[in-house]
């Protein structure tokens, strides 16, 4: 029963989020506020993260595919495919539901707990607009960006280790990125990657703002936010999956 | 005016405010007073509709409030200064920016115009070149001060604070209940206060309810009040040895 209260009241403080907002100004404010937050101050971690994995897909292809009966160019291939197809849309969305989810929990509901959402009320501000909506804006807007820029430096890392190491020549690795390439796949893990900001931002500020106690549970929600947001971003994964590449 | 007409609220199998019914005065500092857990906060909520009440009407002057949705509520609403506990100031907004607040979502004033209301209402509260100061940075008297700041920057009809002088020093304590009393009379609101410290009670006590258990048991003045004759009342005014050697 618990789990379709829980449910219920999601999908009425998303309703309530999704209204027309009462000045756009403000809204647009809030918006700048928030790609600067959820999305530039995510470009450091999402690049050291990216290149890293990059770099780690590439050296594993090339232990993997080790023979003369198969091209090198594979390499590139295979990285290339794996950084746009999972990993950048994917990993990277489980890594900002950390950061990002965790953030928003944790500022609403320390909102919620030192009456500053009260205070929006009595004010006659439709609070979840106010907060939440310019939240989820921002992500489904700028996580793509960032996964973009992920998948860019994923490929670069492959790249960078394949020359440094000698493992993958520079020309085959360059010729197996260009291999082959589905422009769907690109549309694939942008439909993703929208959906799973959705996931992040919306799931974490309803943590955040049904919190009810101190600060035990703002610790309490701001972690329920990032497990409920992981697993429906694996969980919804499979089904994007299923319906977009079969 | 604010009517209260028989309001209950429970939660659970708790009831925590029983059949109420008072009348807050217009142009008058009323006060809610009674004992931590008395009902004093849930009383206060349900008048501003933070809480639905679970039988009985809050009108303001004749204007039903209580149980509407909230698109029906919002006309009244800006129509109220509420001043929390603990100040309630947006932490990510300077004080400027806090005060400025209302007055960009319910206000087609110009950045002048609502800047000179921030510097004027500032002024009010007696802090000055603190514009660009963050909630972080200010003392908890300096707090309460912007949230009054912000809470009368509408230039609203009715003012609700609860508890105003919590957490401060008695100096400061007496200059916020000071401010509230004279920002009362200056622009002629309804202002309801909760507070359980009796310095408050008998400087600015002009209309006082006393709640204990949820129930409304006295109303009064700041002149009536010491010379009750009801137990718990006596009990809550002359609770220290020092209130009782003065009535001695």
């Amino acid at each position: 029963m618990k789990i379709l209260y829980q449910i219920g009241e999601y999908v009425i403080i998303v309703l309530q989020a999704f209204k027309r907002p009462d000045k756009g100004f403000v809204f647009r404010r809030q918006l700048l506020y928030d790609f600067k937050r959820l999305g530039v101050d995510s470009i450091s971690i999402i690049s050291i993260i990216s290149l890293f994995i990059g770099a780690i897909i590439a050296i594993q292809m090339a232990y993997n595919i080790d023979s003369p009966f198969i091209a090198k160019s594979i390499i590139g291939f295979s990285t290339r495919q794996m950084l746009v197809l999972e990993i950048s849309p994917t990993i990277i969305c489980l890594i900002l539901a950390g950061k990002v989810g965790s953030r928003i929990a944790s500022e609403i509901g320390t909102m919620r707990i030192t009456e500053q959402i009260d205070a929006l009320r009595v004010m006659g501000v439709n609070p979840p607009n106010y907060l939440i909506l310019p939240k989820i804006t921002a992500a489904m807007i700028y996580f793509p960006v960032l996964i973009v820029f992920s998948i860019f430096l994923g490929i670069l890392g492959g790249w960078i280790m394949g020359s440094i190491t000698g493992l993958i020549p520079s020309a085959d690795y360059i010729l197996g990125i260009r291999s082959w390439f589905d422009p769907f796949t690109l549309t694939y893990a942008m439909i993703k990657t929208v959906v799973f900001a959705f996931i992040i931002t919306s799931v974490s500020a309803y943590k955040g703002y049904t919190v009810k106690g101190g600060s035990v549970e703002v610790g309490q929600a701001s972690t329920e936010a990032i497990v409920v947001s992981s697993i429906l971003i694996i969980f919804s994964d499979l089904i994007l999956t299923q319906l977009l590449l079969t | 005016m604010i009517e209260v007409k028989n309001i209950s609220k429970s939660f659970g199998d708790q009831l925590i405010v029983d059949n109420i019914s008072t009348v807050f005065e217009g142009g008058k500092t009323n006060l809610i007073i009674g004992q931590s857990g008395s009902g004093k906060t849930v009383l206060m909520k349900c008048c501003i509709g933070l809480y639905d009440v679970d039988s009985g009407e809050v009108d303001f002057h004749g204007r039903r409030f209580s149980n509407l949705p909230d698109k029906k509520r919002k006309h009244i609403r800006q129509e109220m200064g509420v001043l929390f506990q603990g100040g309630a100031l947006f932490d990510s907004l300077n004080v400027e920016e806090n005060i400025m607040f209302p007055l960009n979502m319910f206000t087609r004033m110009s950045l002048e115009e609502k800047k000179e209301r921030v510097n004027f209402v500032l002024e009010n509260v007696n802090l000055v070149n603190t514009n660009n100061k963050y909630p972080a940075e200010l003392s908890g008297g300096m707090i309460k001060r912007v949230a009054i700041a912000r809470a009368i920057s509408l230039m609203p009809k009715y003012l609700f604070a609860d508890e105003p002088n919590s957490g401060l020093d008695p100096k400061t304590a007496e200059r916020i209940d000071q401010l509230l009393s004279s920002l009362t009379k200056k622009f002629n609101m309804t202002t309801v206060i909760n507070t359980h410290d009796m310095n408050s009670v008998l400087q600015i006590g002009e209309k006082i309810c006393f709640i204990s258990q949820g129930k409304l048991c006295w109303e009064g003045t700041k002149e009536t009040i010491l010379k009750t004759e009801k137990k718990e009342l006596n009990d809550f005014v002359f609770a220290t040895e020092l209130t009782r050697r003065i009535k001695r």
